[in-house]
């Protein structure tokens, strides 16, 4: 542990401005509260919201897993998880099972969350309604007038071209029954996982300045329509490794023939699944 | 066969390794030192120090050196290292009529009170590479000093009540950029932190914008001045100013024209930009910039590119767009396989639409 800098890196104070902002988000589901985000020693867009999360919530005795595409051994996870190792000591593990606080880039991991987890989502884009509508201010006042006709009619558009919903992940949800939101850029696959989780989910976009939160056992909607039901990814495959036929898969080359196979993406959870069928 | 990857750790350590090689190059050749950069490097240190938020020329020389001379990389090291240092208070507004001026100059008035003052500039240097490092000669004494203080240009206007009145009481507490968000609409002390802040490049090319019609300003650059500015902070348990140093800074006041609207009368308006050291490029441009981001303000029709605020502001840190757009680098694998889905799920309806019609239209020629 470097001794040069604060415990977690971040001073107590902008810790203290972390948490206050982060007690407004709980209490406000789905809510974008601006914060003071601060210059991290990692680049903007590669963490750093969920980097001040992060350092926000770790005592000593946290257990941290950190996660991209699912996977703990992606470089940009095993660069975040070093950055804390390095100026918190804490204890970090791959197992979704042993930690304490997860902090994650794209993915919900397979194995169900507990009461005492934290999710901590790294969101490149806070604002759902960004691609449809570029003013910050008037983003604002949609939220604030809970005006979410843009998305409504953005999707009822996709179903009239195509006959579907054409969006795959960054899928936007409703929170609590009030405030529009982005699950970040999870497949829609994980955005079941979101409603009535038992694990706290806590979102930071450094770049863009805004943290949200989505409490335990909130209630979260995907968007729909009434004849057209929301949907997540199916295989026709199961994962090569462990045969798991209901996790999220990536689809990896293998040769130079283009030949295909799919694994989990969630590698700890294929990991385990291996382990206990080798037992 | 496919095995999950392992080893990321080890990937990133070894690249680390080479990193460390190739910038510090052959051993045979000394390593540059802190004074060499600080002193010939000192444009570069200033712009570090300038987008870095940081006035401290060793740290930045250190940072320049550690980033073998990637500035917006160096701006960054900066950046990250400010976080971590505790804030004690906030100077007294400095006070640039107070400048001992090393470079002065007028593009409105053949001669101004002080007189025109080029200083150590590269306008006229005529750029040709100069393959023998030429040793500077000795400079030359000159026959009377220059004055203390000088008055600024825009004063002289001012007592003309040609150019709009700013009263220096009246602009309000400006925010922390650093420690608030950016909210909008941002007010004009707010837009000009960023701006001092934002990345040279992109304010330089805002600022062309504006003179080739995206936006008009008819500027005119009022005055430049570089040279040194007492630092006076007023610590609480004291009660008294004291001074705790001087900065070098360069200012620039642009005149603009301007024919009244939003129940002005006509007269020239001011566009300003400030930056540490000798960064007049970068003063300008922020001047220029600033000015067509009053356009709200002022009632002027409001359509291109630099006069939006929220377009100019949300895109001119150096250190948040590198990020972003590099992240992209980084595995998107999950959401690529969602597209990959979404993809075949459309190429696969677009096929069966396009035989469906020509089954139809094989049937209607039949």
């Amino acid at each position: 542990m470097t001794s040069n800098y604060n415990f977690a890196f971040l001073d107590e104070n902008t810790k203290r401005m972390l948490r206050r902002a982060l007690l407004k988000a709980v209490a406000i589901p789905g809510y974008q509260v601006p914060f003071g985000s601060r210059e991290m020693p990692l680049p903007y867009g590669w963490g750093t919201g969920g980097i001040q999360l992060t350092a926000a919530l770790l005592g000593p005795d946290d257990v941290l897993k950190v996660i991209d595409q699912g996977a703990d051994d992606t470089t940009n996870a095993v660069n975040i998880r070093r950055f804390f190792a390095r100026v918190a000591g804490v204890t970090t593990t791959d197992r979704t099972t042993e930690a304490s606080v997860i902090q994650t880039r794209h993915r919900i991991p397979e194995t169900p969350l507990r009461e005492d987890q934290i999710l901590v989502f790294q969101v490149p884009e806070p604002e759902p309604l960004r691609t449809l509508e570029p003013r910050e201010a008037e983003t604002r006042t949609l939220h604030a007038l809970a005006d979410y006709g843009l998305m409504h009619v953005k999707l009822y558009e996709d179903i009239a071209q195509y006959g579907h919903i054409a969006t795959s992940y960054d899928y936007p949800v409703l929170v609590d029954g009030r405030f529009l939101t982005s699950p970040s850029p999870i497949p829609k696959f994980d955005n079941p996982k979101l409603d009535h989780s038992p694990a706290l989910m806590l979102f930071g976009a450094g770049r863009e300045k805004r943290l949200y939160a989505i409490p335990p056992y909130t209630r979260v909607e995907s968007l729909a329509f009434e004849d057209h039901p929301f949907e997540i990814q199916r295989w026709e495959h199961q994962c090569e490794l462990c045969g798991a036929d209901e996790s999220y898969l990536d689809e990896v080359i293998v040769d130079d023939h283009g030949s295909r196979m799919f694994v989990c993406s969630d590698t700890d959870y294929c990991g385990q699944r291996c382990a206990e069928q080798a037992a | 066969m496919y095995v999950a990857v392992k080893g990321g750790e080890q990937a990133i350590t070894r690249s680390l390794q080479l990193l460390a090689e190739a910038r510090r190059g052959d051993l045979a050749t000394p390593e540059l030192t802190l004074d060499q950069i600080r002193q010939q490097l000192r444009l570069g240190v200033a712009r570090v120090m300038q987008e870095g938020s940081l006035y401290d020329e060793e740290l930045a020389s250190m940072a320049i050196r550690q980033a073998a001379g990637d500035m917006l990389e160096a701006i960054f090291l900066l950046r990250a290292y400010r976080t971590t240092l505790p804030r004690f208070g906030y100077t007294q507004p400095l006070d640039t009529n107070a400048m001992r001026v090393h470079r002065r100059v007028s593009g409105t008035f053949k001669d101004v009170p002080g007189g025109q003052v080029l200083g150590p500039t590269y306008d006229y240097t005529q750029r040709l590479l100069e393959f023998e490092s030429a040793a500077p000669g000795e400079p030359v004494e000159a026959t009377e000093p220059l004055p203390d203080a000088m008055p600024r240009v825009l004063d002289l206007l001012d007592a003309e009540a040609l150019i709009e009145r700013i009263d220096a009481g009246s602009d309000p507490e400006p925010i922390d950029l650093t420690r608030e968000p950016l909210m909008f609409p941002a007010d004009r002390a707010t837009r000009l932190q960023n701006l001092a802040r934002g990345d040279e490049g992109f304010l330089l090319g805002m600022a062309y914008s504006t003179q080739r019609g995206y936006a008009e300003s008819h500027p005119f650059a009022g005055e430049i001045r570089m040279g040194e500015v007492d630092v006076l902070i007023c610590p609480e348990e004291l009660g008294f100013t004291i001074e705790i140093g001087s900065v070098t800074l360069t200012e620039c006041q642009m005149i603009n024209q301007f024919h009244g609207g939003n129940g002005l009368p006509p007269q020239f308006t001011r566009g300003y930009g400030l930056c540490m050291g000798e960064g007049e490029r970068k003063a300008m441009s922020m001047a220029l910039v600033d000015r067509t981001l009053r356009c709200d303000e002022l009632g002027e029709p409001s359509y291109a590119p630099a006069q939006n605020q929220e377009f100019v502001l949300s895109h001119s840190d150096s250190v948040e767009a590198s990020g972003f757009v590099q992240h992209l680098k980084l595995p998107h694998y999950v959401d690529f396989q969602a597209e990959l889905s979404l993809l075949r799920t459309l190429s696969a309806q677009h096929a069966n639409r396009a035989r469906d019609e020509e089954a139809a239209t094989q049937e209607i020629s039949s």
